[in-house]
């Protein structure tokens, strides 16, 4: 492509990692940029619906309310209840906190106007997953006791004594190293690259259109393309939200559990 | 032509995370099939070997365009 555009006389700057760094809107505030105000309009919004949807609660329930219940009823019976068991209501505001709001802000990322996925900034992963990585840990020590908790975690019962060696740094790693790792880069990852494959399509389909006629004949298809991408996204950020969720629950489960 | 050798080795390096991938709803698709009252048992752990598999292209992706 490239080289095609190099014929025409200017340069296609392909979306790249700078893209998602957006500059204050009021100049010298650091902190007023677009993914902040996205996250506040994201809690405000989840807040305004589920308060709306539970306001008149009735036994034979509106189309809010059914909506409403809806989605707590998919984090309350699908995730928790399936996952962490018998004590599992404690969890749920926190698990259906964390999914509303990862995927109302996963969302942002193709909602006309607004149009960029809070979660692509790595920062919000990454206090996301510290706040669940805090919780199981809390949870498992609180339940089990520090050492007994350490002791599970570090030498898993069950095991021939010299496979220590290898299992211990592992499982150590595992726990405390890759578990929040993973958690929050696999958010931002995908919101990232999600996010930069639509623009490629629409940028590169927008300069096409600039170009020779030839190359504008075939700009629509990168627009098509770019169409169904944007279908393919809206899948990956309701996952994602799930996903993250979902090992949230697990991780949970883990810390509760006698035997790991 | 100008561009960084990191994305061909990210497209090489997703190639593993992707089989994994495959394999994952293979095996999934094949249990709901011998047995759908299953399903909602297995999904979970589908998804979470998905997740756990994609992770790796996805540290690709990151690294790609950090180092």
């Amino acid at each position: 492509m490239l080289i095609q555009l190099a014929a025409t006389g200017e340069g296609f700057n392909p979306p790249s990692a700078e893209d998602f760094d957006l500059p204050p809107f009021i100049d010298g505030v650091e902190f007023a940029t677009k993914p902040i105000l996205l996250a506040f309009l994201s809690v405000i919004l989840i807040s305004v619906f589920f308060i709306a949807a539970s306001r008149k609660a009735a036994i034979v329930p509106s189309k809010l309310q059914f909506a409403g219940e809806g989605v707590y009823n998919f984090v309350r019976e699908g995730l928790a209840r399936d996952i962490i068991g018998h004590e599992f209501l404690k969890f749920v505001p926190y698990l259906f906190t964390l999914f509303t709001f990862i995927l109302v802000n996963n969302v942002f990322g193709i909602v006309p106007m607004l149009q960029f996925p809070t979660m692509s900034r790595v920062s919000f992963p990454y206090v996301l997953a510290a706040i669940t990585f805090f919780i199981f840990h809390y949870i498992g020590i609180r339940k089990q006791g520090i050492v007994k908790y350490m002791r599970d975690i570090m030498f898993m019962p069950g095991v021939p004594k010299p496979v220590y060696i290898l299992l211990t740094p592992i499982e150590i790693a595992t726990y405390f190293i890759v578990r929040p790792l993973t958690l929050s880069l696999r958010l931002f990852a995908n919101m990232f690259a999600g996010h930069l494959l639509l623009m490629v399509f629409f940028l590169g389909g927008e300069h096409l259109l600039a170009g020779v006629i030839g190359l504008k004949l075939v700009s629509p298809f990168a627009f098509l393309i770019g169409i169904a991408l944007t279908f393919f996204e809206f899948m990956v950020q309701v996952l994602q939200a799930y996903i993250f969720t979902l090992l949230t629950a697990l991780y949970i489960a883990g810390a509760l559990a006698d035997e790991h | 032509m100008e561009g960084t050798l990191n994305l061909v080795g990210y497209g090489l390096s997703a190639i593993g995370p992707a089989i994994a991938t495959g394999m994952i709803f293979a095996a999934y698709i094949n249990g709901v099939a011998r047995q759908p009252e299953a399903r909602s048992v297995l999904q979970p752990i589908a998804f979470l070997g998905f997740a756990l598999a994609e992770a790796l292209a996805l540290f690709g992706l990151v690294l790609a365009f950090v180092l």
